[in-house]
């Protein structure tokens, strides 16, 4: 079992699932730094440029850790899947440099003006330049998820002789038919991802006494975007389902654990169970009939596909798919009653002084973490045996690299991402646990940038609460 | 256009790339490196604050050309990548260690920690600066290839050669770094950059001679293309122009110019990548591998030659606005943090 095919995919899932969460932290951040300066320009509101300065600190080591982690991700395709970069690179290759080129570049380009030139380059073109990030980290988010909705859908290419694929039409590389399901889906969770983060440390210091004008503006944010974009983020989801059920059907029966395609009763939903792969059965489950016919085809009798359907080579491993997808649902569903406790906490005028509301909130903080990470396992992992479905093996697209090469990367990318990036975790979540401060800067891009500070950085040698939320030199 | 000139536009939009990235990424590494001699907090984060606004766009040359050279040499990328596999990881580790160091080192608690990250900010700019060089190296001396798959051993880019080139690049990289600290700080600190600039620079010019008379007793077709008529037409203006350049250095440096140096050392970078591109063309992967044997097919070329035309100019206009908009000497606490 341990070789060096196994571990080079063990490495790739660390790696990409430590990467996958400062992006989703960032598109979404990104985004409500962005609605946060638009506020603060519109209404001339402080509490609106506090926030924005004291989630773009939080912001920029966010980034900082995406990019080096991305870094090693882009790299990665060569040194663990060169033969898969061999064959499919001709097709993916340049989807992923329109990435680099129309928005790693836009990201990095702006990210020094919106942490630092605000003096600089006064609040109009300021302001065009938190934008020009937002905008950079969703682009970035739609070619990369193309990339991979090609991989799951593959459309517009040829094989070649050789087994090398070739593009032959790139519209439908690009627009691939899940692209437009795994887009909106990835989206909507980097948003929850990032209402979720901000309305726990809302609620974090509402529950410590420090029921500021700032922490209840984050904190309201917070819950509308819960309420509103968890029942959006449910329904992408089904939409997401029947896609996925049109072209990869095993994935789905694998979710499901089905094992035989369902009969004329249509199929019942598996709620819980063991999917045992040498059996070929769901061992110990609890169904409800009918209830997986309706809502994969929206009809009480409707067909779904079994694993017994393709040769047991063929089918991706449904114990681990079974169980991730239902903690994501799970998770979601926990979401979904946390958006309706909200609401009904603000129609009762509670929002601000419940304080089970306020437990449950930062409880809740690493849910739609954890549900975006299993639902990518889901996916990927349901994708199995395949890199690029139906066409190359996983097995066929590893690198020549053996396995002391593997393990011992394996090893030293453990230790390095837990050390360092653990350490940034948790210089992220110390600045969280500071309340943003109320007025401490106002900022007025006609004086002069040159002006005498206190470094922010050093806790030590600065009064309390002259620390917080300084992002420009203090005046 | 024929296939040929688009796959030859390909080269030189790698080239072009990877050229970026060495001599902007080169001098963010260098400050890092500097960091051995610069050894007060207050100095040390005016370095940081030199760089801090664009190093990430800096860095994302690499990126480009590691998509590049997948998108336009799918071949070349999936050799090169395992058969460098130490030291393309090892390079990403050091990245990794200098990135997150650029923010940390401003966040930290403790001055104990705060030295932590600053050795860590250190340590990972050696580390990336050298792997670039080792992986510069073992591509140069050539990487064994049997049915378009890496062939070697683990250890084949461990030679004297390759770590001659990754101290080269060390070097080359801090003096770089000091020549844009000259430029960008003033007073005390401006004054130690131009001594470090000036020793760094006559030992960088001293490993660029080694490395030169190297290289071309590595392949045979690296000694035809720089000795042998009428090559030598083509390659013998490359050491004038070097020599020419750090004559000027020289001056710029006793005669305190601020941005003198730091434009001869990114022209004598820029000069030594032109020699490295005489040597390679038209390989990709020393000794057998070309660039038409490489290519992704027109097709897959043709779809990003487009973006690219398009784009890259207005990458370069915006990068060059964000440098613009941070110019000008970076003051002892003016502190963006």
């Amino acid at each position: 079992m341990i070789d060096a095919f196994h571990l080079a995919r063990a490495q790739f899932g660390f790696t990409v699932a430590f990467h996958i969460m400062f992006p989703a932290f960032s598109i979404g951040l990104a985004s409500y730094l962005m609605v946060l300066e638009g506020l603060w320009l519109r209404t001339g509101r402080q509490v609106y440029l506090d926030l924005f300065r004291y989630w773009a600190k939080i912001f920029s080591i966010g980034f900082a850790m995406g990019v080096v982690s991305g870094l090693v991700m882009s790299y990665q395709f060569g040194t663990n899947w060169s033969n898969y970069s061999a064959k499919a690179g001709a097709v993916i290759g340049p989807v992923m440099a329109y990435e680099v080129l129309t928005a790693f570049f836009l990201e990095a380009g702006f990210l020094g003006v919106m942490l630092f030139g605000m003096k600089r380059v006064g609040r109009k073109l300021h302001f065009f330049s938190t934008c020009m990030v937002a905008g950079g980290t969703i682009l970035s988010a739609f070619w990369i998820l193309s990339v991979n909705s090609w991989m799951q859908t593959p459309a517009g290419f040829g094989v070649a002789a050789d087994g090398k694929m070739f593009p032959t039409n790139y519209w439908q590389v690009i627009f691939n038919p899940s692209v437009f399901v795994r887009v909106p889906h990835m989206m909507l969770a980097s948003y929850l991802v990032v209402a979720f983060i901000v309305g726990a440390v809302g609620a974090f210091h509402m529950l410590r006494g420090h029921s500021t004008p700032a922490v209840r503006t984050m904190f309201s944010m917070a819950m509308w975007m819960a309420a509103i974009v968890t029942p959006m983020q449910i329904a992408m989801g089904d939409i997401h389902g029947l896609n996925t059920l049109e072209y990869q059907p095993m994935k789905v029966a694998a979710m499901e654990g089905d094992w035989e395609p369902s009969g004329p009763n249509g199929a019942p939903l598996i709620l819980f169970g063991i999917p045992n792969m040498a059996t070929q059965h769901t061992d110990y489950k609890i169904e409800i009939p009918h209830a997986s016919s309706l809502i994969l085809t929206h009809s009480w009798n409707g067909r779904v596909p079994g694993l017994n359907e393709v040769p047991a080579a063929d089918r991706p491993y449904a114990p681990v798919v079974f169980w991730t997808f239902r903690v994501m649902v799970g998770l979601g569903f926990l979401m979904f009653g946390l958006g309706l406790f909200s609401l009904f906490a603000r129609w009762r005028g509670t929002l601000f002084s419940n304080r089970l509301l306020h437990r449950a909130v930062f409880i809740m903080a690493p849910a739609p973490l954890i549900a975006m990470l299993c639902g990518w396992m889901t996916t990927e992992i349901g994708r199995q045996p395949y890199t690029v479905y139906g066409v190359l093996r996983t097995i066929d697209s590893v690198s020549p690299i053996g396995l002391p090469g593997i393990a011992t990367s394996l090893a030293v990318f453990a230790v390095v991402y837990f050390a360092v990036f653990g350490a940034g975790i948790m210089v992220i979540i110390r600045m969280m646990a500071k309340p943003p401060v109320v007025g401490e800067l106002s900022v007025d891009p006609n004086k002069p940038i040159r002006t005498a500070g206190i470094h922010p950085g050093l806790a030590g040698a600065v009064p309390p609460g002259m620390g917080g939320a300084s992002l420009l030199p203090a005046e | 256009m024929s296939t040929e000139t688009i796959i030859s536009i390909w080269a030189g939009l790698i080239a072009f790339a990877v050229l970026a990235y060495v001599v902007l990424d080169g001098f963010d590494l260098g400050v890092g490196i500097l960091f051995a001699a610069e050894r007060g907090s207050e100095d040390r984060d005016t370095m940081v604050n030199t760089i801090a606004p664009m190093w990430d766009g800096n860095e994302t040359w690499l990126v480009l050309g590691g998509a590049g050279l997948m998108a336009a040499f799918p071949l070349a990328y999936s050799i090169i990548m395992p058969a460098l596999y130490p030291t393309v990881l090892g390079m990403l580790f050091g990245l990794i260690f200098r990135g997150v160091a650029f923010e940390l080192r401003f966040r930290a608690h403790s001055e104990r920690g705060r030295r932590g990250w600053d050795m860590s900010f250190f340590c990972g700019s050696v580390l990336a600066a050298f792997c670039q060089g080792l992986t510069l190296g073992g591509l140069l001396q050539g990487i064994h290839v049997v049915d378009g798959q890496y062939a070697g051993g683990w250890f084949d880019w461990l030679t004297p050669f390759t770590i001659l080139c990754g101290v080269a690049v060390v070097v080359g990289y801090a003096w770089l770094g000091a020549c844009w600290l000259v430029w960008r700080t003033d007073e005390s600190l401006q004054v130690r950059a131009r001594k470090q600039a000036a020793a760094l620079g006559w030992v960088m010019l001293a490993l660029i001679i080694v490395v030169s008379l190297w290289t071309p007793l590595l392949n045979p077709n690296f000694m035809r293309r720089w000795f042998h008529w009428p090559g030598i037409l083509l390659t013998s203006p490359v050491p004038l122009l070097v020599g020419l350049l750090a004559v000027v250095f020289h001056f710029g440096i006793v005669r305190r110019h601020h941005l003198t140096p730091f434009l001869c050392a990114l022209a004598i970078f820029a000069l030594c990548f032109a020699g490295l591109g005489i040597s390679f063309y038209p390989l990709i992967v020393p000794p057998d591998i070309t660039i038409w044997a490489a290519a992704a097919p027109r097709s897959s070329q043709v779809f990003i030659l487009i973006g690219a035309v398009v784009l890259i100019p207005v990458i370069l206009i915006y990068s060059g606005f964000s440098y613009w908009v941070f110019r000008g000497k970076v003051q002892a606490g003016e502190h963006y943090h």
